[in-house]
């Protein structure tokens, strides 16, 4: 038995070997190609060339510069920050102890507001990519009566300032008494005229219909096609657009602002500020700088690990949301 | 002559639609109606509702006609904040756009090695919340222990204050380019992707220079990604609130509760307590947001032309 399962182990491991040979090689031509096209380049093409390195090396920093300066700041003391170098560590790290005391400051408030944050992104973000892709399959696949009045609306009323209608809805959420609760942050934000946008283009460019046809005619019901068929398809839009609107339910701070009153009710943008705003209060000493930067650092972090690990799917997303404007 | 033979069988085409529904799209499209009605559509009339009303001390809420939208009208406050908006807009979207153009244009160009890493290194901070971008830049603006102090310090000379209200604007636009940039170039990027190479084989056969390429053959095939930015763009400093209201706690002399049309609304109804003002005064805001939307929209058709 144990040979059974060593020989496979050792042919992968001969497969491993093989294919790490046949990359070498490749990388090896691919590298001798470019020797020989930067051969070719002439002497302007060359200064050329530098100047575009510098240039996207600027553009890069510029970019990089506060999160590196985040990074730093989140190791160092709230008197640390002041005697430091901005982008060097203090003379002492006190990183583990920053991150320990932001989720134990005022009675341990800050996870409240991590899960808070993650509850209305999962919800509302998940809830509107769902629902913007029923609508953007069926649109995009169906004929129905109402489809083209669905698509002048949300074409007419994307432009939209999100803005104009938080104060209304905050009055009618108010009349429903739904203020104050969780759902008054999730319920508004399952609409998402965007989402549908890109999912009708989406499904546009990566769905056959004549697949759709051929299940149909083995009798498969609408429902079962979807699921087995245009959901598979559609993923890596659908991953897009769920990223995205992860992000902007994550990062939105105006709705949570007006519909939140209870502290422990928040997510981290509003939480943060508050205590940013503690600033203003005379009976504090001194401001949490520390805690208030470790905590920024916490937040975006998880973000970033999506787009980091998701890279494949929302980047082939966005390109397919390209082939047609 | 091809119109006549194009529209025969767009015609026919049209009868056949019309003989086969798929009603069953109608309960898929339906979860999407409900919350776009709920979201969007009914706080709209809403708004506009109760703007012809006005609260009374006694008696409840009378109605008023367009008092409200009068006097939004006349307001100076919400004047002076659209005028910031406005300038704001001219200092931050250009530029931006620009930026993130020139970043696309650059990794397209083939010249560049290992693009993946400068794409999504530049892409990061677009997963950074405004708020907290707006908070972490705000300390880095800082005279005491910001970067920005210490550079200056470094040098010998005295540290911009990015507080004043000459550079507020700036500040801001600083925060915002940071956030977006990378954002937009991403959507110029995967747009010049799709570009069909034969494109660029005959302009260069013609002996076009890598440049006149870009400008000439590049720039207008992803026009339409660039309208796309730029109405997106457009909106969003229209709606600006989120860097000025969290910059307002560092920098309270410069940014007051009227400093954009948004903080003035949300100060009206929450502040004020006035939320039939308030809603009179955002609907305003929002329909010559549309405008210029509009007007925007119909300059880029012209370019499509």
């Amino acid at each position: 038995m144990s040979a059974a399962t060593v020989s496979p182990r050792k042919a992968s491991r001969e497969e491993k070997l093989a294919k790490q040979d046949w990359k070498n090689r490749q990388r090896n031509m691919r590298r001798a190609e470019k020797a020989a096209q930067r051969l070719k380049l002439t002497g302007r093409q060359r200064v050329m060339s530098w100047l575009l390195h510098i240039i996207m090396a600027v553009m890069v920093i510029y970019c990089l510069v506060p999160l590196l300066w985040l990074v730093f700041s989140s190791t160092k003391t709230n008197s640390g920050l002041y005697n430091s170098p901005g982008l060097w560590f203090a003379d002492q790290n006190v990183f583990f102890q920053n991150i320990h005391d932001t989720f134990t400051f005022k009675d341990g408030v800050y996870p409240r507001w991590l899960l808070n944050t993650i509850l209305y992104a999962v919800a509302a973000g998940l809830g509107s990519t769902l629902i913007a892709t029923f609508a953007g399959y069926a649109v995009a696949t169906m004929r129905f009566p109402g489809r083209n009045w669905l698509l002048w609306i949300t074409l007419a009323f994307m432009s939209i300032p999100g803005t104009v209608i938080t104060v209304p809805l905050f009055l009618m959420y108010s009349q429903a008494g739904l203020v104050s609760t969780p759902w008054a942050v999730i319920l508004p934000q399952l609409s998402n005229p965007f989402g549908l946008y890109l999912m009708i283009i989406y499904a546009q460019t990566s769905i056959p219909i004549s697949l759709l046809e051929a299940a149909k005619l083995d009798g498969a019901s609408q429902w079962t096609i979807f699921w087995k068929i245009g959901f598979p398809l559609l993923s890596p839009g659908f991953v897009t657009v769920l990223l995205f609107a992860l992000v902007g339910v994550w990062n939105n701070y105006f709705l949570p602002l007006i519909m939140l009153q209870d502290t422990k009710d928040y997510p981290l943008t509003v939480g943060l500020n508050v205590w940013l705003k503690m600033g203003s209060d005379t009976s504090v000493k001194e401001l949490p700088n520390n805690l208030i930067l470790t905590g920024s650092l916490i937040a975006i972090v998880p973000l970033i690990i999506c787009f980091l690990f998701l890279q494949k799917y929302w980047q082939s997303g966005l390109a397919a949301g390209s082939v047609k404007q | 002559m091809t119109a006549a033979t194009a529209s025969a069988p767009a015609k026919a085409r049209k009868t056949k639609v019309k003989e086969r529904q798929d009603w069953i799209g109608i309960p898929f499209c339906l979860p999407y109606v409900i919350v776009f009605l709920f979201g969007t559509i009914i706080p709209l009339f809403y708004a506009l509702y109760l703007g012809f009303f006005k609260q009374q001390m006694i008696g409840g809420s009378s109605f008023v006609g367009f008092a409200n939208y009068l006097k939004a009208l006349k307001d100076t406050l919400m004047w002076t904040g659209f005028g910031r908006v406005f300038l704001y807009f001219w200092i931050q979207t250009p530029l931006m756009l620009a930026l993130a153009l020139m970043a696309a244009l650059m990794l397209d160009s083939q010249r560049i090695r290992h693009i993946a890493i400068p794409r999504i290194l530049m892409f990061l901070p677009y997963a950074v919340p405004g708020v907290i971008a707006a908070m972490m830049w705000g300390y880095i603006y800082g005279n005491d222990y910001g970067l920005f102090g210490q550079v200056a310090h470094a040098l010998g000379v005295q540290a911009p204050n990015m507080f004043g209200s000459q550079l507020m604007l700036f500040a801001i636009a600083n925060i915002a380019t940071w956030c977006f940039m990378g954002y937009n170039m991403l959507i110029y990027y995967s747009s010049l992707r799709v570009i069909p190479e034969e494109l660029y084989e005959s302009a260069r056969i013609d002996g076009a220079s890598e440049l006149r390429i870009a400008w000439s053959v590049k720039i207008p095939q992803i026009r339409g990604s660039v309208m796309m930015t730029l109405l997106f763009s457009l909106i969003g400093s229209f709606q600006l609130f989120n860097e000025p209201n969290v910059l307002k706690t560092l920098a309270p002399e410069t940014i007051n509760s009227s400093y954009t049309p948004n903080m003035y609304t949300y100060n009206l109804a929450f502040t004020s307590q006035d939320a039939n003002y308030a809603a009179a005064v955002s609907l305003i805001v929002g329909i010559i947001t549309m405008v210029l939307v509009a007007i925007v929209k119909a300059i880029g058709n012209r370019w499509d032309k």
